[in-house]
């Protein structure tokens, strides 16, 4: 039997909750989960929010985050058993033994502290090594984590470095002081689709050069097949199945993980073409007091009743042009043609008909509504506004949209805090809808989904497009989402539109080198995808 | 030029334009009330004539403008003009005051600034359990006591009861340090017990912001002590708040001590300025006014620069 590293079993870990309202009460966040990582080996936790896969890895290090408590059942590190140990044997193995890497690098570095000095902390308070053994240590990973200029990159402040950059350094500050066990908490997630594969690939290889073990967290199985060598799927902290990562991939036993592993397989036919709703005409924009263009010269066309999809990574300008389209950016050239009219480049000159008829839905769905009104009143408010409707009347409407959007009864009293994440997004498609638009823009209205729970959400937006004949303009960086809804697609790079048409035409080769890379760049659920892409652009690199 | 300096440039030049407008304020709120210099001089019962001959000597029947200038070019020059009351050079006797003031302001500076911080951290570390609650508790009620209740409880029992300290804090030219130190100290304890509390609550508020941050979780996975994690990671991202709170009350060290001056009999700028003010000695209260008004400016603005150079995002942009 290979050496055990990490042995957690029948683990549960409790915290409190204070709903609104009611008394406190314990809720069971993990409940009887038993997992080992060997020596050298990566284990992939999965599963979507709320299913303990963060709380489990932080468990590694006998951390509970807030008021979450470890309460039953035995974790063993390195041999012993680290759930009750004091505070100061906690210090002395974290950072030591075991070792972290956040989601959000840009949040988890210290921004008045130079990279280096957070790098190498670790490995001086634990006393691994010299200051001089460190910062070569540092360097070392920096240039095997491919961060540009090795020597000097540590010199520079968090804010002085990208996102992607940011997340490699996370990964050398945690090998650093050369752990037994680094928890990687979805580190890619909040990185766009052709940088994650770089940082991926990074995080494979200096996981496979320095021999250390891993836990993988993520809620993204094609990401995990990529780097893990077993998966562990939870749900609601209990688990669901537990296998290697081949087995899980191409034969998950459970439903659950079957339902996991065919999330993106929704599909969706493109319509025929029809007369276009929205014209955007030779747009470019510029924010106050900036000397750029955010969007250059753009032109797309959205048919009555169908979906665009704008696709790009962060920066590209997508969000600008939903700013530009309600009027929120005057454009400073071209012109927006909407139903055969042009729209007035500032909101304030827009009839109220201009208005109702363009309605938005947001990505936080959290922050798009008032937290202190009822979901009756979130969606009666258009209904008043635009149409006039009171007392039983708006009420009878405010129904009907629920009962569209499938939330049936119940829910009219409700405040936002009380439903999930899925549901509040629902809430804002019928706050949307109540103004009977003929278009609606959707900005990474899934993004902050479970990938289940926005299958469902697009489902239910086609559903809605079939009924209700209202086009969408549906801003994304995920390209699965795309496939799933568009009708036409535009793909936006660096505010200009770099590829446009129907989607089979611009899902189809031959590609401009940015949609290539784009395109390639989309994990896909397969063993060995990482390794296969990379190869194929080494060759293509040394083709040229 | 590197953007910080720019901005600390700007901050500066934009410090003696405020100074600027303040001494047209001061002058023209002085100018504004009934009865002028000559009249104060002469009292009530002067003659037209006397008054108009003695306006002319003193160019008060210059119009307001030329006398601001002339005013604003002497004290640009150093000449804050004569005391009407007892005729002696206003320079000369405010400066040998604002050094009593800025001693006693200093002193009390050097133990209540660090103790705060430090008291600070302390009660940011154990947020709500018992030092906390004492810390906050104890500083609070000095705090709310007024300051001469203070002086006199100081006075009371560190002076009189105990003995421990001189009650009145005489100090004169050609005194030594050590003596000096000895006989502001009952001052200097007062004016710490009043000023400690509001930078304390606020090195504790800011620090406790900074805790939610997720870089304090990173540094506490790192395996840091409470303490290291407080000292290393979160105070370098609380500067700011703090520092401009500090320099509200180094100000209010320098320009809102006369009950403590008076408490003690000190002779410092608050007393002067209070024993003018009932002199009508228009001179000095225009002079100490400008005095008080740059000190404010000046530590504020010292304040913006910390906070500047403390903001790892301007020293070192993209």
């Amino acid at each position: 039997m290979a050496d055990t590293l990490l042995d957690i079993r029948n683990l549960r870990i409790e915290a409190t909750s204070y709903p609104p309202g009611e008394p406190p009460r314990d809720v069971v966040l993990v409940d009887d989960v038993s997992v080992s990582v060997d020596k050298g080996r990566v284990l992939g936790l999965i599963g979507e929010s709320g299913a303990g896969k963060s709380t489990i890895g932080l468990s590694s290090m006998a951390y509970g985050r807030g008021g979450v408590r470890l309460t039953g059942g035995t974790i063993a590190l390195n041999g012993r058993d680290i759930r009750l140990a004091d505070a100061k044997a906690l210090r002395a193995l974290r950072g030591r033994e075991v070792t972290y890497v956040a989601q959000s690098a840009a949040a988890a570095f210290n921004p008045a502290i130079p990279l280096m000095d957070q790098v190498i902390e670790t490995s001086l308070l634990h006393k691994v090594m010299t200051r001089a053994e460190a910062e070569a240590r540092a360097i070392l990973l920096f240039r095997k984590l491919g961060l540009p200029n090795p020597e000097r990159f540590g010199k520079r402040y968090p804010h002085q470095v990208s996102g992607g950059q940011l997340q490699r350094a996370m990964t050398a500050m945690a090998l650093c002081p050369k752990p037994d066990l680094v928890i990687f908490d979805e580190p890619t997630t909040a990185l766009d689709v052709t940088t994650q594969i770089e940082v991926l690939a990074a995080i494979k290889e200096a996981i496979r050069d320095t021999g250390v073990a891993a836990l993988y967290i993520t809620h993204d199985l094609a990401v995990v097949a990529q780097v893990a060598d077993d998966i562990l799927v939870l749900r609601h902290g209990k688990r669901v199945e537990y296998g290697s990562t081949a087995q899980i991939i191409t034969a998950p036993a459970e439903p659950y993980t079957q339902a996991l592993v065919s999330v993106r397989s929704l599909d969706h036919v493109e319509k025929s073409d029809a007369p276009a709703v929205l014209q955007i005409q030779n747009v470019t924009a510029r924010y106050q007091g900036t000397s750029f263009d955010v969007l250059k010269n753009i032109t797309l066309d959205l048919p009555a009743g169908q979906t665009l999809a704008v696709v790009g990574e962060s920066g590209s300008g997508k969000s600008t042009l939903a700013r530009v389209i309600t009027g929120l950016l005057p454009p400073g050239q071209g012109q927006i043609r909407f139903a055969g009219r042009n729209l007035a480049p500032d909101l304030a000159a827009r009839s109220r008909d201009d208005l109702r008829e363009v309605q938005m839905i947001y990505q936080m769905a959290d922050t798009a509504m008032n937290p202190r009104q009822t979901v009756g009143t979130i969606i009666g408010r258009p209904l008043e506004f635009y149409f006039g409707l009171k007392g039983e009347a708006k009420r009878a409407r405010v129904q009907e949209l629920l009962d569209q959007i499938e939330m049936g009864k119940g829910f009219i009293d409700r405040y936002p805090a009380e439903l999930s994440g899925g549901q509040k997004q629902r809430v804002c498609i019928a706050r949307a809808l109540a103004a009977k638009p003929r278009l609606i823009i959707c900005d990474e209205v899934t993004s902050a989904l479970d990938p289940l729970v926005a299958d469902g959400i697009l489902k239910l937006l086609l559903d809605l497009q079939a009924a209700e004949g209202v086009a969408y303009l549906f801003i994304t960086h995920d390209l699965a989402t795309v496939r799933a809804i568009a009708d036409r697609i535009a793909v936006m790079y660096r505010g200009e539109v770099r590829r446009y048409g129907s989607k089979t035409d611009v899902l189809a080769p031959p590609y401009d080198a940015y949609t290539e890379l784009l395109l390639s760049s989309v994990p896909d659920m397969k063993l060995g995808w990482l390794e296969g892409v990379l190869d194929s652009r080494k060759m293509a690199a040394a083709g040229h | 030029m590197h953007p910080v300096l720019t901005l600390v440039v700007q901050r500066v030049a934009l410090g003696f334009l405020l100074l600027l407008a303040v001494s047209a304020v001061i002058f023209l709120g002085v100018a504004a009330l009934p009865g002028d210099t000559a009249q104060a001089i002469l009292g009530q019962s002067a003659t037209p004539q006397a008054l108009a001959n003695l306006r002319a000597e003193m160019g008060l029947d210059q119009p307001p403008l030329t006398r601001y200038f002339n005013w604003l070019g002497g004290v640009l020059t150093g000449d804050l003009g004569t005391s009407i009351s007892n005729g002696t050079d206003i320079a000369t006797a405010i400066g040998q005051r604002l050094g009593n003031t800025l001693f006693l302001a200093f002193w009390a500076a050097v133990i209540s600034v660090p103790l705060a911080i430090l008291l600070g951290l302390v009660a940011a570390r154990y947020n709500g359990r018992w030092p906390d609650k004492l810390i906050s508790g104890v500083t609070l009620s000095t705090i709310s006591l007024p300051e001469f209740v203070v002086g006199y409880l100081v006075l009371y029992f560190l002076a009189v009861k105990w003995q421990l300290f001189p009650s009145v804090a005489m100090v004169f030219p050609g005194m030594g340090l050590m003596e000096r130190l000895n006989a502001v100290i009952l001052p200097v304890i007062v004016l710490v017990l009043v000023v400690l509390a509001h930078m304390m609550r606020m090195t504790r508020a800011a620090i406790l912001n900074v805790m939610q941050s997720a870089y304090i979780e990173t540094a506490e996975l790192k395996g840091l002590s409470p303490m290291k994690v407080i000292w290393r990671h979160a105070f370098p991202n609380a500067i700011a708040p703090v520092v401009n709170v500090v320099m509200l009350n180094l100000a209010y060290l320098v320009v809102g001590v006369v009950v403590v001056e008076v408490v003690f009999v000190y002779p410092g700028m608050g007393q002067y300025l209070v024993d003018h003010v009932a002199k009508r000695d228009l001179p000095v209260v225009q002079a100490v006014g400008l005095i008080f008004a740059a000190v404010y400016i000046g530590l504020n603005i010292l304040a913006d620069v910390i906070s500047i150079l403390a903001n790892p995002r301007l020293r070192h942009p993209k």
